[in-house]
């Protein structure tokens, strides 16, 4: 048998996916770690210039600025998205009839394009003449000017100016914020599903049986039941979070990542820096920082989260 | 569950279809309003006078027929690939002992931990030296091998018996012969998925083809789509026509595919 087929053939018919992964995948990696240690302009590379790149870090004030925009737009996009998204699954895992036609309607925002779905809510967002103001106007509340304003949304909340992190978020990466979460919710609901659907049924026999309430239910069956696809929505959206751009491009400014800087995110950071500014070595230093970011989360995640994951 | 109770979840699964779909309804009716109803405020729910000249005018102002175009040649040549690379490949490591297979494998599991944009930089340094800026090429061939696809073949060929496998090697079948009339047809719904992912990534994506063209006999619909946007910042009704014209495509295979793709999304979740 084993001299039936040359096991040197998977090499073969590796060939393809070798070279594409080897030149767009791997190569790319080690190029930009070479390119962060370069001054390297429009003109190609200039001079080596060590970890100058990384260092500029710190006196880099837009850098902070979009590090802790990201991670604003990280701490509210995952925990809203995680709860209502559970929410709904849970209300959606019901035998009622016509329950398959929510499910597909909430679904459509994920197969749509970010960029027609942010022209729309830019639109939607009109600080004079928008639909957002009008609903509030309706409700008896003031208008807002959302992706236009820049104050945070502790500020504007309590009325008064804050000092740094208090402020929390402007109203305009807020505005961004609500549009991610409305965007996301449809994928994790399907995948919150998907888990609620391995609950073996006996589990709520039993509890009814023994006359336990909703939320009782909840909390000792599908809770501890579910924490396996918790995590893994937490540790996708985390990761996915990290890395808006879309919509910053598309519904700020000019200049994007505007009012003042505060819906500047990492990623759109580096693409302004490569693209309009023709700093690739800087660029390259931010997008692996970027990585790092992402890997330390996910490491973290792993460690500190996962031993409280109940795997059935 | 009792009655009250059913009509309570209904009452909320109808509210979120409302907040679902206000977006897209206000997509739509901007794009049919004439460009003086469109500022008026408050604004109207239902255009006064349907004005459909907004679709044709949209599409005299770019050429959304060339964006079309590009699309479409982006996302099928790159639906091959993917089928061709991961079939390939997933029945390779699943059926063939080869020395470091686990070491390729796992390789290719840890490239599927980078993200997107960390790629956009050297992407684009690499793409200008082979000159493949602004050509079909740069948007094709680094998304022909999607090692996500692979590993969810590579786990519906492992459902295959590997007496199968043996039986049909005795019977002097070359590994390709098995896998292009045996294994293929027997994991045809794990290709349906990797084929719907495949096609929805391509029609959606940006952030890569907007970084490698400039030009618009390249740019795919999305990007050209952002242009237009971003040049016609103001007249609403135009920005809402074009579009809705960009997402009706997806939206109508998604309702006729719905369950496919809902499944594939669900799959997704468990397997990663």
């Amino acid at each position: 048998m084993k001299r039936l087929i040359n096991p040197y053939i998977a090499f073969l018919y590796l060939i393809p996916v070798l070279i594409i992964i080897g030149l767009f995948r791997f190569y790319p990696i080690l190029f930009s770690m070479r390119a962060s240690l370069f001054k390297w302009g429009i003109g190609g590379p200039g001079a080596f210039v060590g970890l100058k790149n990384y260092l500029h870090f710190f006196s880099d004030k837009y850098f902070w600025q979009a590090f802790s925009n990201t991670l604003w737009y990280a701490i509210f996009t995952v925990p809203l998205t995680l709860f209502i998204s559970l929410l709904v699954a849970v209300l959606l895992n019901n035998s009622l009839r016509g329950i398959g036609i929510f499910r597909t309607i909430y679904f459509l925002p994920v197969v749509t394009s970010i960029v027609a779905i942010s022209m729309v809510w830019k639109w939607i967002y009109h600080p004079e003449i928008g639909l957002a103001n009008h609903i509030l106007n309706c409700l008896h509340l003031p208008p807002q000017n959302w992706l236009a304003e820049w104050r945070g949304i502790f500020e504007l909340m309590i009325g008064r100016e804050l000092p740094l992190f208090l402020k929390g978020p402007s109203l305009a990466l807020f505005s961004i914020i609500i549009m991610a979460v409305w965007k996301g919710l449809g994928y994790n609901i399907v995948i919150f599903l998907a888990g609620l659907q391995n609950i073996p049924e006996n589990y709520y026999e039993a509890a009814e049986v023994d006359g336990a309430s909703g939320f009782t239910v909840f909390k000792n069956i599908t809770w501890p039941l579910i924490s396996p696809t918790t995590f893994y929505v937490l540790i996708m959206t985390t990761i996915v979070s990290f890395q808006v751009f879309a919509p910053v491009w598309l519904m700020t400014g000019p200049p994007a990542g505007g009012p003042l800087g505060t819906t500047n995110v990492l990623v759109y950071y580096l693409f302004d820096n490569a693209f309009n500014y023709s700093r690739y070595g800087y660029g390259s230093a931010i997008s692996l920082f970027l990585f790092v970011v992402i890997l330390a989360l996910t490491v973290f995640q792993k460690k500190v989260i996962e031993p409280r994951v109940h795997y059935g | 569950m009792t009655r009250s109770k059913a009509l309570l979840l209904y009452i909320i699964l109808v509210l979120g279809v409302l907040v679902a779909l206000l977006p897209f309804y206000w997509m739509i009716i901007t794009s049919l309003k004439t460009p003086v109803e469109a500022v008026q405020f408050p604004p109207t729910w239902f255009p006064h006078r349907v004005a459909a000249q907004n679709y044709p005018e949209a599409l005299k102002v770019a050429p959304f027929g060339r964006y079309f175009f590009n699309t479409i040649i982006i996302a099928i040549s790159t639906l091959i690939g993917v089928l061709v690379t991961s079939s390939l490949a997933g029945f390779t490591f699943s059926f063939i002992k080869f020395p470091g297979r686990e070491f390729f494998f796992l390789s290719l599991l840890a490239m599927m931990m980078v993200p997107l944009p960390i790629y956009i930089i050297p992407g684009y340094l690499i793409l200008a030296r082979f000159g493949w800026l602004n050509t079909y090429l740069a948007l094709i061939i680094p998304w022909t091998v999607n090692t996500f696809s692979i590993f969810l073949l590579r786990q519906h060929f492992k459902s295959i018996p590997e007496s199968i496998f043996e039986s049909a090697m005795i019977d002097g079948c070359s590994p390709f012969q098995f896998l292009t009339h045996i294994a293929l047809p027997m994991i045809k719904p794990a290709l349906v998925t990797v084929a719907i992912f495949s096609l929805i990534g391509s029609w959606n994506a940006f952030i890569w083809p907007l970084v490698m063209t400039t030009s618009d006999k390249i740019r795919p619909v999305q990007v050209g789509l952002a242009y237009f946007i971003q040049e016609q910042s103001t007249d609403y009704t135009l920005l809402s026509a074009a579009s809705t014209l960009v997402i009706i495509p997806v939206v109508i295979l998604f309702f006729i595919f719905q369950k496919q793709i809902i499944n594939s999304y669900m799959k997704s979740g468990i397997k990663g």
